[in-house]
């Protein structure tokens, strides 16, 4: 299988010294971690350990307590407005719920984020970026239905050609597998590898799925209550002696 | 937890949620003057809370105009001034009725399916998806539908005194056979250039609170779906207060300048 670039010299993503607090409570608690460019970063955690909301502090949705994120070189919470709007187009989201808009049918969901960002452009350019990126995805035959149409892979898998129609550099995955069966988590697993490989993305993978974050991911890490407990290869955290970890992948095991 | 924390903290939340909603109502303004403006989102949404609350209206003012006619009749009759009727009617259904019944129907029609169409999306993260792709939900969703519903509801306004002034016409037609014109004539005359300002300065007024109340309840919606009937159960029940509140203060500051 042909393997992604993964240049370990340049960071895509820098996390230094993050911690995330809700009316008290520590939600991150001094997290380091850096992601190359071109690589895809699995972050194991059990549910309510923090991993959502460290992805939504990358994309800026909300503001840290302390320390720093750096995306593609750029201090995400000392950039105005316009300069962090101007990320985000290259930063790609694809939500736990998909969060597909209600509304608009899925040609209309690929098409508005293009439309709203890229002055000028045909509605031909528009149409051939959608079919590009459904077809990318596999569902091509589904651009006329609605959201509400489409089984919860499909509509995974729909979230994700949304981020790409802008070609992202940052993919940003937030349980891309979760309520999935094993045969559809494995096609969005393999969607996220192609992705990987085709646009050269840097990822970020949040999930609870062992084999998603086996198959998916270059380097692991294991976040337990706020905390990184362990980054590497799938195999080197596997190992590892750490109760807390054994104990996460024991509750999986045994789910 | 003892009682003096609940009442305390009841407090602190009220005084939190009245100082968040100025802060909605400041941001509105801010973001009103600036680029982009979305004038086709803006076109859209005036045609969905205008055209689609037409028959409602339609329905409502007529009957407004019939019934308040019939109620009226009787306490003329008394005095033998049947023939004050299309002027009592002018002055109360362009005054106070047709924005007023307009108003309230809007609040329940338009007010809750923005509180539970932006609360909907604030629950299933559309409104964090926007925002992650470089689209400002707050222009995109609260400007637009506010300016939408400050437009649209004056324009109902007036149709809606149209047709209850049609409604108490074909009402006084039945009983005294008056011409149309002779009705709109008298209705008309003891209108003043005053009422017909205060009218259209409540129907923005009302437009105004019932788009802005919707989209704070709805963006601020939260614990999923029984969070989204909230956000829209609460946007009917404040918008409504607001409006009789509005309408209570227009009326007074109006009747200095009468003086």
């Amino acid at each position: 299988m042909e393997q992604p670039e993964i240049n370990k010299k340049e960071v895509a993503i820098s996390i230094k010294n993050l911690s995330k607090s809700f009316g008290g409570l520590n939600i991150l608690k001094d997290i380091n971690l850096e992601v190359y460019k071109g690589e895809n970063v699995a972050l194991l955690g059990k549910s309510g350990s923090g991993k959502s909301v460290l992805i939504k502090l990358i994309a800026a949705l909300l503001k840290p307590t302390n320390g720093e994120i750096t995306v593609l070189g750029q201090n995400v919470n000392q950039i105005n407005n316009v300069e962090l709007n101007k990320l985000r187009l290259k930063i790609g989201f694809s939500f736990q719920s998909s969060a597909l808009y209600d509304s608009m049918n899925i040609y209309e969901n690929l098409a508005f984020p293009l439309k709203m960002n890229v002055k000028n452009l045909s509605t031909n350019d528009v149409k051939l970026a959608v079919e590009e990126a459904l077809t990318e995805v596999g569902l091509i035959d589904k651009i006329k239905q609605m959201p509400s149409d489409l089984s919860g892979g499909q509509r995974k898998r729909i979230g994700i050609a949304r981020t790409l129609i802008m070609k992202p550099e940052i993919m940003l995955y937030d349980e891309p597998t979760s309520g999935l069966d094993p045969i559809t988590s494995q096609e969005i697993n393999n969607l996220i590898i192609d992705v990987q490989k085709k646009y050269k993305t840097s990822a970020i993978i949040i999930t609870h799925d062992l084999t998603c974050a086996r198959n998916t991911g270059n380097r692991t890490a294991v976040l337990i209550e706020g905390k990184i407990l362990k980054a590497g290869t799938f195999d080197e955290v596997f190992d590892s002696e750490n109760e807390q970890i054994k104990s996460f992948y024991n509750y999986n095991f045994i789910q | 937890m003892n009682s003096n924390y609940l009442i305390s903290k009841n407090i602190d939340d009220y005084f939190i949620g009245i100082n968040n909603a100025f802060k909605f109502v400041r941001k509105f303004f801010k973001e009103l003057f600036k680029p982009p403006f979305y004038i086709k989102e803006i076109v859209i949404q005036t045609y969905e809370i205008g055209v689609k609350s037409l028959l409602l209206i339609t329905l409502t003012g007529f009957i407004v105009g019939i019934v308040f006619t019939k109620q009226s009749r009787p306490s003329l009759e008394e005095f033998g001034a049947t023939s004050w009727l299309p002027s009592l009617i002018g002055i109360a259904v362009v005054r106070a009725l047709g924005p007023l019944v307009t108003a309230l129907i809007c609040a329940g029609k338009v007010g809750s399916s923005i509180g539970a169409e932006i609360g909907s999306m604030k629950v299933t993260e559309q409104i964090e998806a926007m925002e992650v792709s470089a689209i400002n939900p707050f222009k995109y969703l609260v400007v637009t539908r506010v300016i939408a519903s400050t437009i649209a509801i004056p324009i109902l306004a007036m149709y809606c005194s149209f047709v209850g002034l049609i409604g108490s016409y074909i009402n006084i037609h039945s009983m005294e056979a008056t011409s149309i014109l002779v009705f709109y004539k008298r209705a008309f005359s003891s209108l003043t250039f005053l009422d017909i300002i205060t009218s259209i300065v409540k129907c923005v007024s009302y437009g105004f609170t019932i788009g802005i109340v919707g989209s704070y309840k709805g963006f601020n919606a939260s614990q999923g779906t029984r969070g989204v009937g909230k956000a829209a159960n609460t946007a009917v029940v404040v918008a409504m207060f607001l409006i009789f509140l509005e309408e209570m203060l227009i009326v007074q500051v109006a009747n200095w300048f009468r003086i």
